[in-house]
């Protein structure tokens, strides 16, 4: 190892921790913001309270827009975990022309401008009489999600051995039950990986929803930015420190099962 | 077996079918709308679109947060993925939890948290005037140096996992090979190491490009309504003004922009996995 070289690890680690100190301060922040005393965002907070968790049990709006988020983000990645699925297993294994085409499209929401798709979409159910915030908010939900099941499943099912399932099915084991027996059970963490992904995208995001909610369905991020705009106490950023432990919790069992590099490698 | 094939071909069609319904075929109608005037077909709205001034003001506004995005992430992501690579143990942990956990955040509050940093008695200008780097508060917020790094802070872990995973699979062998044949640190980066991470990096940067030039709740908590990205002027243009032809107008050019970077980074991606 020449002296360059010691140069641009040196570099580089130098750099990585920066990097991490960048990604955290946000959520410093936002959890040192929680237990201020202060009505107001000070930091450093001038006491330290808990009276903004003590808060929240008074905020329902809040806490009825959390539960449609999870909802949404639930049902959502479930449906799309299945679609995604046959989508994945149809490019991988077809043999047709265009599964460079057809791959390209199904992964093309992620890069998509949202508040367009959003537009498009409020649009569209307009235009054939789709009236219910809940069922097109589930629509547009899906079209967030789906995309990142399928990068994740496409990359994955390119490595496994499909072999397999042509060695369960001399078994005795029918088409369907092969892959839920085999395939899905051996990418479990590609399972892991883009069923988290697709769940905090849909329960972030607010381009799309924005133009599908009503008064009485509001998505939390929308929700969110409306009380800021309201009455911007730290509540929030109490409610935001709960789902950051809810996101540890999830971290910490997805580490103990699969790893934590494989849960967010697939 | 070719019938076999064909069913296994099938399976595409129930996502394909939605994502065509319900994701395709709105934004063609939108397209459409675009174009569609009570006497035909008129560019009307695009001409109009493109020589007001402050409209052209907007859309370089925008191209150049992105782009300026884009490289702040770069620059940071492409040493940290190397990091990452070579981390074991308690530090891979520690990169892999602050790539996810900021995820778990929420878009909003993770802006609201920067502009309170950015503020002129927030706690940056203090930490700055503290270590005599400034006598009086530098005003951060509002100014689109704060939303470029609002939004590089937001879309960083898109840039750094698609690095860190062909650098992980990068083959250590390949530049210690060419080392031994004499080839020095400069040459080895630029010619091998380099070369077999533009995957990578096309991936990462297409992603974080196309994100920070649709972003919308970023830059109305950092920057706010006196300068408009063209996300704000969909927004406004819809929610506020109902000026539906002006609206879908600019959706048509911020889409046509998102579909050029899909389709140049996906041929750049694919000459890229030709060349190896």
């Amino acid at each position: 190892m020449t002296q360059t070289d010691r140069i641009f690890r040196a570099l580089s680690w130098i750099v990585g921790l920066i990097c991490v100190v960048f990604l955290m301060l946000p959520i410093v922040i936002t959890v040192a913001a929680s237990f201020t005393s202060s009505p107001v965002y000070t930091l450093p907070p001038p006491e330290w309270s808990l009276r903004w968790y003590a808060s929240l049990e008074r905020r329902s709006g809040l806490w009825d827009a959390v539960v449609l988020s999870l909802n949404l983000a639930f049902i959502s990645t479930l449906i799309s975990l299945v679609l995604g699925t046959l989508a994945s297993i149809a490019v991988t294994r077809g043999n047709f022309r265009g599964r460079e085409a057809v791959a390209t499209f199904a992964v093309s929401p992620l890069m998509m401008p949202g508040l367009v798709v959003g537009v498009a979409l409020l649009q569209f159910f307009r235009e054939i009489g789709l009236r219910d915030a809940y069922f097109s908010l589930l629509l547009g939900h899906i079209v967030i999600t789906l995309p990142f099941v399928m990068r994740t499943l496409l990359a994955s099912m390119s490595a496994f051995d499909f072999s397999m399932i042509d060695a369960a099915r001399t078994l005795g084991l029918s088409y369907p039950k092969a892959i839920l027996k085999v395939l899905v059970p051996n990418l479990a963490p590609a399972y892991l990986t883009s069923g988290l992904f697709a769940f905090l995208a849909s329960m972030d995001n607010y381009p799309i929803s924005i133009f599908l909610t009503d008064a009485r369905n509001k998505t939390l991020p929308i929700k969110m930015l409306q009380y800021l705009e309201e009455q911007p106490d730290p509540s929030l950023a109490a409610m935001s420190s709960g789902l950051i432990l809810l996101a540890i919790v999830v971290l910490v069992f997805g580490a103990r099962t699969v790893g934590l590099n494989r849960m967010i490698q697939g | 077996m070719t019938a076999r094939v064909d069913r296994v071909a099938l399976l595409a069609v129930p996502g394909l079918a939605y994502l065509a319904v319900i994701y395709a075929l709105p934004l063609l109608m939108l397209l459409a709308k675009s174009i569609r005037t009570a006497d035909g077909v008129s560019f009307g709205e695009y001409a109009a679109f493109f020589s007001d001034e402050y409209n052209m003001r907007v859309l370089w506004r925008t191209l150049r947060v992105a782009a300026l995005t884009t490289v702040l992430a770069l620059v940071i992501a492409y040493p940290t993925a190397f990091a990452m690579s070579r981390a074991k143990g308690p530090w891979l942990t520690v990169f892999l939890v602050a790539m996810v956990l900021p995820m778990s955040l929420g878009v909003v509050v993770k802006a609201f948290a920067w502009s309170i940093l950015f503020r002129a008695n927030g706690f940056l200008n203090s930490t700055l005037q503290w270590i005599g780097l400034t006598d009086g508060p530098v005003r951060m917020l509002f100014t689109e140096t704060a939303l470029v790094v609002g939004a590089a802070n937001v879309f960083l872990p898109f840039m750094v996992l698609p690095i860190y995973a062909v650098v992980r699979q990068l083959d250590s062998r390949l530049p210690e090979a060419a080392a031994s044949l004499g080839a020095s640190p400069m040459f080895r980066f630029f010619n091998v190491t380099l070369p077999l991470t533009l995957p990578g990096v096309v991936a990462g940067s297409a992603f974080t490009f196309s994100m920070a030039i649709s972003m919308y709740v970023i830059p109305s908590l950092i920057v706010g309504e006196r300068q408009q990205t063209m996300s704000m002027l969909i927004a406004r243009s819809f929610l506020y003004l109902r000026n539906e032809p002006l609206g879908s107008t600019i959706s048509a050019v911020l889409l046509a922009i998102a579909i050029f970077v899909v389709v140049f980074s996906s041929w750049l991606a694919r000459r890229l996995g030709a060349r190896q």
